[in-house]
């Protein structure tokens, strides 16, 4: 049932085929007997969750259903739900429960979705590969010996499994399109100040977008279509008005001009990978898509901007977390202040975070800001130039969103620079803001998906989710689901 | 020796703004709620919560910025502070940095009757913190965030100030601007106008700035002034001794009139700022300028010009009379009913603020209104009442909050009727013979106490003039029938 | 060692700026770690960027003012309730020094 999609789901409910009390029976099962090896979830909150769905039947049988009245989504662990934990899959905020909602969660609950729970990330969002949590391991459902990616892993996971039809997850530098790359699904990544902040859990404020995953581009626009928009709580989201991106999915492709840029189809790219990214080529050319080679020159820079960037931020926004207000305080008894901040921070926050808190204090600190953050900065001007100079040749640029299919569990676990390195398409679209979107594409080694990328400019999600939607119609990777989890 | 040296000055100033919500977020600013009352998720800084900037904030900023004539910037930008304390949540204060919201200005001062002024550095925006509570013989502190995020505008002095007189003139003249402004309610004691002292000392025509102490604590004027005294003699006297002045800050002690260091061994600060990625620039367009600049309201300098200009007041006078907002009001109230403006300033200053300052009142405070003192002068001017009643009225309109009529009309008006004094004088001096007589033996001053026996008798309300020509010409008679 | 861009004392101190202890046998691997970092990001200095303009937000619109008008979110309770320590209605600490 749940991998039907969201419109034919609700279309269920209408015609009294099934009820959202039912699905909702039906994703909490597949969680229950599928999740303790998946290990997606942090929390399950069945009860409400079961407590809404009765209330959306009535809806549906009151015939005043909400746009995504009785659909069961997930959420990324770093959103702040003021009815279930945000733990940010920190051992630092343990139990903690937030007394507010983020913006996201107030919207899709005002649609009708109902939140089953909560889902894995690499700790406070900074990773590649969910290793990083506090809590647990998730495993990549097409393999469990694999990761899901990161760090929106857990989302990932739970939409791959079809224990979901879809859920939230936030991208800093790839974390919504790397797992679902990974995964074999869709991940968008909106444009930066698309989609309010507001209660998202900070990593690197200038980086961080909230975005849907799901099976399909169809899906990821039903949910982007109820998230979007202006929040006067978030001074960075922009009250641009939110095109109709469900009824544009349908236009044609005709004259569309996909840029291929020179650095992301060269040497370095799994022959797998590169192999299912230019079987997706001929398909668009046959959809009537022009493809247009050009480049984007900066590229090999990008990782080391964002680096810099993004952990500069994170060392100021993780300063909260003191054992002050919330979380888990870690002092010795007569214990000064001092040791209280160092003993909390040292035990509540996991190796990555700290190695990030130290990368982007030093980074920001007398003697370094020049050398390390601004000139990351203005790396950051001239990788954003090279797309507005792209785009004037291209409507969106095309690309793999990994080089590689998912990495076995473990295996950067002592070199975090070599997996910093595997981010080199994802990070550009954050440093821009651009908005992008990954989408199966393919199968490479061992069964395991190839996932596509595309760029566009600012606010043409409508163009990215028209483009892969369009290439769902015409071919089924988008359909298949991991063998352990098929119905 | 000691004059060798001169002193380097820089003050910053904290204001802390009217505004009815904080900075950052719809908390309400007021004073005295209990603890963590005024708080919501952004000032706690609860993850995951944003800042959006108030807008009357920025105005006050920039009304700030035009009345001392800083250069408002187009653009500013909002930048991170980064330390630990517990009394500041996010762990950074949402300061300006780099680009602040005002370059440049300078505060207008009168010194020993000259005018001067004081150029400024900048002005900037940010946030406040919360406050700690020590618990008396317990190991922990309080932390109560109702502060946080309340308004300041932080104003920087260029290091011109060279003694404390100078130091307290700007500060006062400051703190004049931001009332009248309407800013910030100037309040030293209370902690909404902090000030920070910077010092040193250098020799005579050095060039070079000497290590500087940054000096804390100072919560009145007075204790600025002799913060700043009691550190430059001790900076004086380290180098006499063939010291060198550490850079550090010290805490003042009102009570000794020392300043001593906060932290024997402070680590150096490294505030790591940088632009805050949750807030985009701040701009501001002409046009809002030019409304904030047509708003404006008469500052006090424009006003001290105009007390000694139209009134014809002495510079002291004036000086006084616009020290605040409130007080020159009242004066030009009073003055639009009583059209003699040296006896109103006379009245207000000697007798009004007299009386205020022993109930340690404010002038919005005061029981008699402006309208109610004006009216008595009136019934001086017109000799309806002697000046020594009009002491008398004053002091029950002060305690009763009255207009001056009613007063005058139970105690009755001055007697300035010959006719009906003289039979009074003639039975004073029938009923005193003796000191008849001492005056007629040449004893001139016995005539004081006859004054004062008529007075008595008239309950004050004869003409005192006229009691002592009556006086004269009835000892006269008599003394010529002796 | 030629390529040493951070030392263990470098280390120790921006720790203590970032209020992180790190224990005796966390601060080898620790700064091992960042210089490894520290000179995959010295590419950065291929590239001139003089005359660059750093990007600090994406946005290139102004930041948004609201009204100065109270608006009350009562959530202390639940924060207090969520807290590590507390008393009085305040949030408690290790004394702290003044």
């Amino acid at each position: 049932m749940i991998a039907r999609g969201i419109k034919q789901l609700r279309r269920a409910f209408d015609e009294g085929e099934t009820t959202p009390e039912a699905l909702v029976d039906e994703a909490l099962r597949r969680i229950e007997s599928g999740d303790s090896e998946l290990g997606a979830f942090l929390h399950l909150a069945s009860e409400q969750a079961r407590k809404r769905a009765s209330d959306s039947t009535l809806r549906y049988r009151a015939g005043n259903a909400r746009p995504l009245e009785g659909i069961p989504i997930a959420l990324k662990d770093v959103i702040c739900t003021a009815e279930m934990p945000t733990t940010c899959a920190s051992r630092l905020l343990d139990g903690y429960r937030p007394p507010y909602s983020a913006t996201v969660v107030e919207r899709l609950e005002g649609a009708g979705a109902i939140i089953v729970g909560k889902v894995n990330n690499d700790e406070f969002a900074m990773g590649s590969s969910t290793e990083n949590s506090g809590y647990q391991l998730t495993r990549n459902p097409w393999d469990p010996s694999r990761t899901p990616g990161g760090s929106s892993g857990g989302s990932a996971a739970a939409v791959a499994a079809r224990f979901v039809p879809a859920a939230l997850g936030t991208d800093t530098g790839g974390s919504i399109r790397q797992p679902a790359s990974f995964c074999g699904i869709v991940g968008l990544k909106p444009t930066y100040g698309r989609v309010s902040r507001y209660g998202l859990v900070a990593y690197a404020s200038s980086l961080d977008q909230i975005g849907p995953l799901a099976s399909s581009a169809e899906d990821c626009a039903e949910i982007l279509q109820i998230v979007a928009g202006g929040d006067p709580r978030d001074s960075t989201c922009v009250t641009h008005p939110v095109p109709s991106y469900l009824a544009e999915l349908g236009q044609p492709l005709a004259g569309l001009r996909l840029g291929l840029p020179r650095e992301y189809w060269g040497e370095g790219l799994a022959p797998d990978v590169a192999s299912s990214a230019r079987g997706a080529l001929e398909v668009y050319r046959e959809l009537g898509a022009e493809l247009v080679e050009l480049e984007l020159p900066h590229t090999e820079y990008a990782v080391a901007a964002y680096y810099l960037v993004a952990t500069a931020e994170a060392s100021s926004n993780l300063a909260r977390f003191d054992g002050v207000r919330y979380g888990v305080r870690k002092s010795a008894e007569g214990g000064s202040l001092l040791e209280m901040y160092k003993a909390t921070r040292h035990d509540g926050f996991g190796s990555e975070v700290k190695r990030r808190i130290m990368l982007g204090t030093y980074a920001l600190s007398a003697g370094y800001y020049d050398a390390y953050y601004l000139k990351a900065l203005k790396v950051r001007s001239l990788i954003r130039d090279d797309f507005l100079r792209a785009f004037a040749r291209c409507d969106a640029i095309v690309g793999p969103t990994m080089p590689d299919v998912a990495f076995p569990i473990g295996a950067y676990v002592d070199d975090p620079l070599q997996m910093y390195l595997t981010d080199i398409f994802t990070v550009t679209a954050n440093l821009a803001g651009l908005p992008a979107i990954s989408f199966p594409c393919g199968v490479g080694g061992g069964g395991l998906p190839v996932g596509l990328q595309l760029i566009a400019p600012a606010f043409a999600e409508s163009l990215l989710l028209r483009a892969v939607h369009r290439y769902q119609q015409a071919t089924d990777w988008h359909h298949r689901v991991p063998a352990r989890y098929a119905e | 020796m000691r004059e060798r040296y001169e002193a380097v000055i820089g003050l910053e100033v904290h204001a802390q703004l009217l505004t009815r919500s904080k900075i950052f977020c719809g908390c309400s600013t007021r004073f005295g709620a209990p603890p963590n009352a005024n708080t919501c998720p952004v000032c706690l800084a609860l993850p995951g919560t944003l800042p959006v900037l108030n807008r009357e904030v920025v105005s006050a900023a920039v009304r700030l910025g035009l009345a001392v004539g800083s250069t408002i910037s187009r653009q500013s930008r909002f930048a991170r502070k980064n330390y630990f304390y517990p009394d500041l949540p996010k762990g950074y204060q949402i300061s300006q940095y780099e680009q602040p919201i005002c370059l440049g200005g300078a505060v207008p001062v009168h010194l020993d009757g000259v005018a001067r002024s004081f150029a400024l550095t900048r002005i900037h925006m940010e946030e406040d913190a919360g406050k700690l509570i020590h618990q008396a013989g317990r190991g922990e502190s309080l932390v109560d965030f109702n502060r946080t995020g309340v308004p300041l505008l932080e104003i920087v002095s260029e290091p011109d100030l060279r003694s404390s007189a100078e130091a307290g003139a700007y500060l006062k003249s400051l703190r004049g601007i931001v009332q009248y402004l309407g800013i910030c309610d100037g309040n030293m004691e209370e902690g909404s106008f902090r000030c920070d002292a910077n010092v040193s000392v250098r020799p005579v025509g050095a060039t070079e700035l000497g290590t500087k102490a940054e000096l804390k604590n100072l919560n009145s004027f007075r204790n600025v002034q002799r913060a700043i005294d009691f550190e430059i003699e001790r900076q004086i006297d380290v180098l006499l001794h063939g010291g060198a002045v550490v850079q550090e800050t010290r805490l003042f002690d009102a009570t000794t009139g020392a300043t001593r260091s906060m932290r024997s061994k402070e680590e150096a600060h490294d505030y790591r700022y940088f632009p805050d990625p949750d807030l985009l620039p701040v701009t501001i367009d002409e046009a809002w300028i030019e409304s904030l600049r047509e708003s404006q309201p008469e500052l006090p300098e424009a006003r001290y010009r105009r007390f000694v200009e139209a009134y014809g007041l002495s510079a002291y006078d004036a000086d006084v009379l616009t020290d605040s907002r409130e007080l020159g009001d009242y004066f030009e109230a009073c003055v639009s009913i009583h059209e003699n403006p040296k006896r109103v300033a006379n009245w207000v200053q000697t007798e009004l603020l007299g009386y205020l300052n022993e109930g340690n009142r404010s002038i919005a405070e005061s029981p008699i209104s402006a309208a109610n003192l004006a009216e008595m002068l009136n019934l001086l001017e017109s000799g309806v009442i002697s000046g020594k009643m009009a002491k008398t009225v004053f002091s029950e309109m002060a305690a009763t909050g009255s207009a001056a009529k009613p007063i005058v009309d139970r105690i009755g008006t001055q007697l300035t009727d010959g006719d009906a004094l003289s039979p009074i004088v003639c039975a004073v001096l029938d009923a005193n013979p003796g000191q008849v007589e001492e005056f007629l033996a040449g004893k001139e001053k016995v005539i004081g106490f006859f004054v004062g026996q008529i007075m008595r008798q008239t309950k004050g309300r004869a003409n005192p003039q006229l009691v002592n020509e009556l006086l004269r010409v009835e000892l006269a008679r008599r003394k010529e029938t002796t | 060692m030629a390529d040493e861009r951070i030392d263990l004392e470098q280390i120790r101190a921006i720790a203590h700026l970032a209020r992180l202890r790190l224990a005796d046998d966390e601060v080898e691997p620790m700064r091992r770690d960042i210089n490894a970092i520290l000179g995959y990001v010295d590419k950065l200095n291929e590239l001139d960027t003089t005359g660059v303009e750093p990007m600090t937000h994406v946005a290139v619109e102004r930041t948004p003012m609201r009204a100065d008008e109270v608006r009350e979110q009562r959530v202390i309770e639940r924060a207090l309730g969520g807290a590590p320590e507390v008393s009085d209605g305040s949030f408690v600490v290790p004394k702290v020094v003044g």
